[in-house]
């Protein structure tokens, strides 16, 4: 629809430079009534919504990705040039441009109000955070800052009530008569000659309209002081991301294991009411058993976010990734991929999706890659599991735990190879394409809003339950069939898994697992484990037999110490590291890369790098020894 | 906490004592102007023109008064400049780009 249909709603684009309090203006004025989706092809968020004026009049809003300029560096910035341009297939282009700085940081942005003006649309600047900029002794001329840009400009305060009227109000008198286009669209990427006059001409306008206090902002300057400090700024994040870390483990437990037991009682009474069979089982082992492995990651979900939103808005994230940029750097990753690998130590699936605060998407997908090699909760029960049957309960050194030992070497050798596959990985795949360089705005501190906070937090566990859910589940149907059918024969004394699918696959790869050590018992429990890398623990407690699944753990160590040989046992933590045992993790990474080429590439490297690891350490404990 | 931020006066001096060189060379503390951006060979990876272009849209213009306000805690690398009212965070390598005095 365009300007020339009155009735029709009103398209308005949001523009901005980053941390220029945008998202919170758009959360301001769309509040709950917001669609969060996906551009076609792209792993770009398209954040939609739809305001009322005062005279009536619906507005469609669009939030564009943040940026320095047009000349669009990164899929995120193409989207905000393409839909500026109105060149954006599938969306309408936009009656205005609605150009959002903060008040307190101008220079940037109005060379970027003149380079908008270019693209020959109607356009409004406004002044965000106006509220702060008074506070700390700015003064701003907006008759001659309109006069000087040639655009109306307005002030609006996202986070106060009442801040966005005169926005809002303005937005009639606008589309009642609407400003007239600067002039034909005569945007081309500009040149550095073209930028160094464009930003000239913008200090030019600021010492003319603006008056600038002498002095930075001084809270932030001693926040950063202690901050980013050599030495206490490196411990206070580690100290944050202590906090953080504990936190997504221990507060997520209770609400976690409130939703197994949920849906486990919710499974034992379809098992009750239903006759036992096919739809008995379908419905308490495929369906229920499968949407409640999905939404049993939520609470941790949740509580990432809640941390990754505060930092974000308070402005810490970024000095995050000052503080970790060398340390990250020397691996090939950016400074901001830290939270996200960290997050994978409890979850790969929150981690992933925390890859978005990383703007390149070739950096994103480095981390994606590698995330899932940090030893995320899932793998702890397996590895208690085999260490306390395998490795002796004895003391190395007088002091040190032996099984606490292994236990921290499974950590360090995920860690280590994160790393070195990152490194490789920048080298085999983005061989021809330059490193990002890390430059990065520092924003002045500013107090989170509970509001922007929880629309964020809504929008990120939707986001999680419609998009990994729908393909976790057909995953986990899929798993649920493999281990179903066909169905045992008439007095079969073996568990039924032993005749199913899953078994002549397990069957099958015999030859293939030998030389790592697995006989087709593993194999088969493998299966099941695709579905959550702790599934296996049960699994295996089925294929051997034994009753009970995962409280019997300790029957089903014994059993296993009879079973294997410590080679194998071996073998099997060593696969564990690496093996792309989830099919979760997986269609994450498939929905956030946008692409099925990334998760095979993914599936494919663990799984090869697993088989290594195996036969290394098979190979190697048998001549020690240990076959 | 005091020595974080040199104050006006501070700053003055030192430019008064410190001849032309590239702001990655300079440590905390420096205050000065852009005299130039001139991307010699420091573009690992992006172009000249491109390295040149994003200073350039980040504020790093000839005439902005800068001023390094922190230094990373390995290799003191990155580095927080104050580029007249913004801070931004580089590395080391792309700041040799930024001529200052």
């Amino acid at each position: 629809m365009s300007a020339a249909e009155p009735a029709g709603p009103w398209h308005l684009a949001l523009v901005g430079n980053p941390n220029s309090g945008k998202t919170a203006l758009f959360n301001a004025l769309t509040g709950s009534r917001q669609k969060v989706a996906n551009y076609p092809g792209v792993t770009v968020e398209r954040k939609s919504g739809v305001f009322q004026t005062p005279g009536g009049r619906s507005v469609h809003l669009l939030d564009l990705p943040g940026t320095y300029s047009l000349r669009a560096r990164s899929p995120d910035e193409q989207v905000t040039r393409d839909a500026v341009l109105g060149h954006l297939a599938g969306e309408t282009a936009p009656d205005m441009l609605l150009c959002v700085a903060d008040a307190t940081n101008l220079r940037i942005a109005l060379r970027l109000v003149l380079e908008l003006k270019r693209v020959g649309r109607p356009l409004m600047l406004a002044l965000n955070m106006i509220d702060i900029a008074k506070k700390r002794g700015f003064e701003f001329d907006l008759d001659r800052l309109s006069a000087e840009l040639g655009v109306p400009v307005v002030t609006s305060t996202a986070v106060r009530r009442g801040g966005i009227e005169a926005l809002v109000a303005r937005m009639d008198t606008l589309i009642a008569d609407p400003p007239v286009a600067p002039g034909e669209q005569a945007w081309a990427p500009p040149s550095s000659a073209e930028l160094r006059a464009t930003q000239r001409e913008a200090d030019r306008i600021l010492a003319a309209a603006v008056k600038v206090p002498g002095r930075p902002d001084t809270l932030t300057g001693r926040l950063d002081s202690v901050l980013l400090h050599p030495v206490f700024g490196i411990v206070i994040l580690l100290a944050v991301l202590f906090v953080m870390f504990q936190a997504v483990f221990t507060w997520a437990t209770p609400v976690m294991d409130l939703i197994k037991a949920g849906f486990e009682a919710l499974g034992a009474q379809v098992q009750a009411r239903l006759p036992e069979g096919l739809l008995q089982s379908f419905i308490q082992n495929g369906v229920i058993a499968g949407v409640g492995s999905v939404i049993v990651f939520l609470p941790q979900i949740v509580i990432l976010f809640f941390f990754i939103l505060m930092l974000e808005d308070l402005g810490y994230l970024a000095r995050a990734a000052f503080l970790m940029d060398r340390i990250m750097g020397g691996a090939g990753l950016h400074g901001r991929a830290f939270i996200p690998l960290l997050s994978s130590f409890a979850c790969a699936i929150p981690g992933i999706m925390a890859t978005r605060v990383i703007d390149n998407r070739r950096d994103r997908l480095t981390t994606i890659l590698v995330a899932p090699l940090m030893t995320c909760s899932a793998r702890i029960p397996v590895y208690v599991l085999i260490i306390s049957a395998f490795i002796p309960d004895q003391q190395v050194l007088g002091w040190i735990s032996l099984q606490g030992l292994v236990m921290f070497g499974l950590y360090a050798v995920g860690i280590a190879s994160a790393l070195l596959v990152s490194f490789v990985a920048k080298r085999l795949f983005w061989r021809d394409h330059p490193t990002e360089p890390f430059m990065l705005e520092l924003p002045d501190y500013k107090l989170p809003q509970p509001k922007s906070i929880l629309i964020g937090l809504y929008t990120k566990a939707m986001m999680f339950l419609k998009r990994a859910g729908t393909t976790i589940f057909s995953m986990m149907v899929l798993i649920w069939f493999l281990a179903s059918f066909p169905r045992p024969p008439e007095g079969a004394t073996e568990p039924d898994i032993n005749y199913s699918l899953a078994s002549i696959i397990g069957h099958a790869l015999e030859p293939l697992t030998a030389p790592i050590g697995f006989d087709w018992h593993i194999n088969v429990a493998l299966v099941p484990g695709m579905a959550a890398r702790e599934v296996a623990v049960a699994a295996l407690g089925t294929v051997y037999a034994i009753e009970g699944g995962t409280e019997a753990a300790e029957k089903i160590g014994a059993t296993l110490a009879q079973n294997w040989s410590l080679a194998t046992a071996l073998a099997l933590l060593a696969w564990y590291i690496f093996a792309p045992q989830c099919a979760s993790t997986l269609a994450v990474i498939r929905r956030e890369t946008g692409s099925w080429r990334w998760m095979a590439v993914s599936f494919g490297y663990m799984l090869a790098l697993a088989y290594l690891a195996a036969l290394v350490t098979y190979n190697v404990a048998r001549m020690l020894g240990a076959g | 906490m005091a020595d974080v931020f040199p104050d006006v006066q501070a700053c003055v001096d030192l430019q008064a004592s410190v001849s032309p060189l590239p702001l990655g060379a300079a440590r905390r503390g420096f205050c000065g102007r852009i005299d130039a951006i001139a991307v010699n060979g420091h573009a690992v990876g992006l172009s000249a023109g491109e390295l040149e272009s994003r200073l350039l849209e980040l504020g790093f213009v000839e005439g902005a008064r800068v001023e390094i306000l922190h230094e990373g805690s390995f290799g003191r690398d990155p580095i927080a400049v104050r580029v007249n009212d913004a801070t931004i965070a580089l590395r080391r390598r792309e700041a040799m780009a930024i001529l200052v005095s």
